[in-house]
């Protein structure tokens, strides 16, 4: 019992993004993605199985597509089966976070209508949950990719790098998004086709080189996943005939723009939610 | 009582609070409808709901906010829980603030409720090793402990309001700010809720409360301020808030047929001055002992000259069941007449023999020879019946047994 009250009067600053002291927002992240991990994953009998089995399919399917029907994999590329699984992993984490992300705060209509809660952690703990998961998956990825007989090197220790890059992307990405279904419903439909659209712009089913022309690859080159990815088949794969996102940009010059849009992202992203979370409660 | 609570320091400083809702004439929610028509007319109403409103709150008094529907109370209530943005003026606090706008709302139901109390823990500000610590003390005082990893959705919904409210008092914060919980439970749990808050009150804890019932005012507040159109309009003893609160509710709209917010209708027959629930000395209840005297009191105001006046009160239990009816000619049968501007005091006394819990009266007062309601006001009074009567039926009629010995066949 606090005996000893805080006789200060301070300013009460009212809702917004972080409100609240940095303290309080960290613990309620943490506590909101654990909780909510360990409801989806510890709730069913089968539990964490499920949200491996759902790549898993994927993987598998694209893989028999890819290798058997066109061949296109097996040729190219000599880990393709790792690359593919890779990839397709680490587009699952973006690709379940800002999706989820979408309804995340509308859905939390409660909370956010009668209590003081700093809006932005509804869905930065989304994407962390996603990241929970994309950390056990990562494990069994790892098997596979001993399984196919790559060695570890020196250059792995990057693929940290690789990770925190594409997690910010995703947590800004979540962030503008979840603050614009208040606003917008039919972002929620806009961005199923938008994501869709982005598993095809990124080197997952194909290397960057299956273009066989250097614009067709700078072009590519243009989407900051495309580059994170083709980054980490790189340094995890380090596959002789894979060329790193410079030279697949043809240049340092070529990285720019994916780079401005990744710092777009973040800016609209930061802009968008500080000027939307005050006013969340009232437009709901 | 508000004159003598002793000035400390401030708790909360409100100063010049304004706030206004945009509501939009015509709603674009759709990024479509904005890139096709990207200038459409983003016309808009402005509804003000606070018009300036400064006041202060000092540290350990318990203060109480009364407003009619639509009045700004829950605006006022939102703001100080930074629920919602201000648009100008200023809130100043001391102190960490625990809001309740409603018991149990930050819980998810497909968690167990020691999850659910250590996130709401943390909402509330205290530290997650905070909120472990007191996880016991919760779930304890809600006496769910066998219950403590069950999913809140296999819970009765007395449970969640058990847990809910023990979360509140386990917060431990410097201000609590609560709405209209006094509302929910049963009346052994309204009981719970009486006693918990004279504690916080002798604790010297300061308690904004946001209610409709004059008699928790009454019975709690230092200090009470009422809200009406965005403004302040009275603020200062709890009494005299709670008068002028009535008086706002039941006056009459002004000259012919009309509603207003609170359902009341009336023609220009009558004038309700004040109706409630009264004690053996007269004075205001929300509450009345099962198995004591049960008593209405209502004070009228002849508006013309008339003959006939009889007065009924329905008593409906919570779940809208009409329980008992009481109705009468007022002054004798048949009922005298009435000049304008006569004043009558009616009192009705009957045995309490309703069961524990919480009750409506509606009253309705009608001319008996010309037919029709002159004054009908659905929800008049709400009370509480509180005792120990052990079962669940509607009334408790008294009885007598009388066992003999039988020699029959």
């Amino acid at each position: 019992m606090n005996t000893a009250v805080d006789t200060e009067l301070r300013e009460v600053g009212g809702p917004g993004a972080l409100g609240g002291g940095r303290q309080r927002f960290l613990d309620l992240l943490w506590l909101l993605a654990v909780t909510e991990f360990k409801r989806v994953y510890f709730g069913t009998v089968l539990g964490y199985l499920w949200s491996l089995i759902r790549p898993l399919m994927l993987f598998g399917v694209l893989l028999f597509v890819f290798t058997q029907v066109f061949r296109l994999g097996s040729e190219q590329v000599e880990h393709y089966p790792v690359m593919l699984l890779l990839g397709i992993v680490l587009f699952t984490f973006f690709q379940e976070s800002t999706t989820n992300a979408v309804t995340a705060v509308v859905s939390q209509e409660g909370v956010v209508r009668k209590t003081q809660f700093p809006r932005l952690v509804i869905p930065l703990a989304t994407v962390l949950t996603c990241a929970f998961n994309l950390g056990l998956n990562l494990v069994v990825v790892l098997g596979f990719v001993l399984a196919f007989g790559v060695a570890p090197t020196w250059s792995w220790l990057l693929f940290p790098v690789a990770l925190a890059v594409l997690f910010v992307l995703t947590a800004a990405v979540s962030a503008a998004l979840s603050v614009l279904y208040v606003r917008f419903r039919d972002v929620a439909i806009i961005w199923l086709v938008v994501a869709q659209m982005l598993f095809y712009m990124t080197p997952i089913l194909y290397p960057v080189t299956a273009f066989e022309d250097s614009t067709k690859e700078q072009l590519l080159m243009l989407n900051p996943l495309a580059v994170i990815f083709e980054q980490v088949r790189v340094w995890v794969l380090h596959e002789p005939q894979a060329p790193t996102a410079v030279e697949a940009a043809g240049g340092v010059a070529g990285l720019i723009p994916a780079a401005a849009i990744f710092l777009g992202a973040c800016v609209f992203a930061v802009w968008t939610f500080s000027r939307e979370a005050p006013r969340i409660a009232e437009d709901l | 009582m508000g004159a003598s609570f002793p000035r400390v320091s401030a708790a909360i400083q409100v100063e010049d609070l304004y706030k206004s809702f945009r509501i939009p004439t015509h709603r674009v929610d759709s990024l479509k409808e904005r890139v096709i028509r990207p200038f459409a007319a983003r016309d808009h109403r402005e509804l003000k709901a606070l018009d300036g409103i400064s006041f202060e709150i000092e540290q350990g008094e318990f203060f109480g906010i009364v407003g009619r529907n639509g009045s700004g109370k829950s605006t006022l209530l939102k703001l100080l829980a930074s629920i919602y943005r201000i648009d100008s003026g200023t809130i100043r606090m001391a102190g960490r603030m625990a809001p309740f706008i409603e018991l149990g709302v930050g819980f998810n139901t497909d968690l167990s409720a020691r999850e659910n109390v250590v996130l709401n823990g943390v909402m509330m500000g205290l530290t997650p090793r905070e909120a472990r610590n007191r996880l016991d003390a919760v779930v304890e005082f809600a006496e769910l402990g066998e219950f403590v990893d069950l999913k809140l959705k296999n819970y009765s919904s007395g449970m969640l309001v058990r847990l809910a409210f023990s979360l509140l008092l386990e917060v431990d914060a410097d201000i609590l700010l609560i709405d209209e919980v006094l509302a929910v439970g049963d009346a052994a749990f309204q009981q719970k809720c009486v006693d918990a808050f004279h504690e916080m009150k002798s604790a010297g804890k300061t308690i904004i409360l946001v209610t409709h019932e004059m008699g928790s005012v009454e019975s709690f507040c230092h200090r009470a301020m009422l809200i009406e159109g965005g403004r302040i309009a009275v603020i200062g003893a709890p009494d005299e808030v709670s008068r002028e609160y009535l008086r706002l509710n039941f006056e009459a709209p002004g000259p012919g047929a009309g509603a207003d917010v609170t359902g009341t209708r009336t023609d220009a027959t009558v004038r309700l001055l004040d109706t409630s629930l009264v004690d053996a000395e007269g004075h205001r209840a929300n509450a009345a002992e099962h198995g004591g005297k049960l008593r209405i009191r209502t004070r009228i105001e002849a508006l013309r000259d008339f003959a006939g006046l009889e007065i009924s009160y329905l008593i409906a239990n919570a779940e809208g069941i009409a329980v008992s009816q009481w109705r009468f000619g007022v002054g004798g049968d048949p009922p005298p007449p009435v000049k304008a501007g006569e004043r009558l005091e009616i009192v009705t006394a009957a045995e309490n023999l309703l069961a524990p819990g919480h009750y409506l009266v509606h009253l309705g007062i009608n001319v008996k020879v010309e037919g029709g309601m002159a004054l009908e006001m659905p929800g008049a009074i709400d009370f509480v019946v509180f005792g120990v009567a052990n079962h669940h039926a509607l009334v408790a009629l008294p009885q007598e047994t009388v066992t003999t010995p039988y020699e029959g066949e």
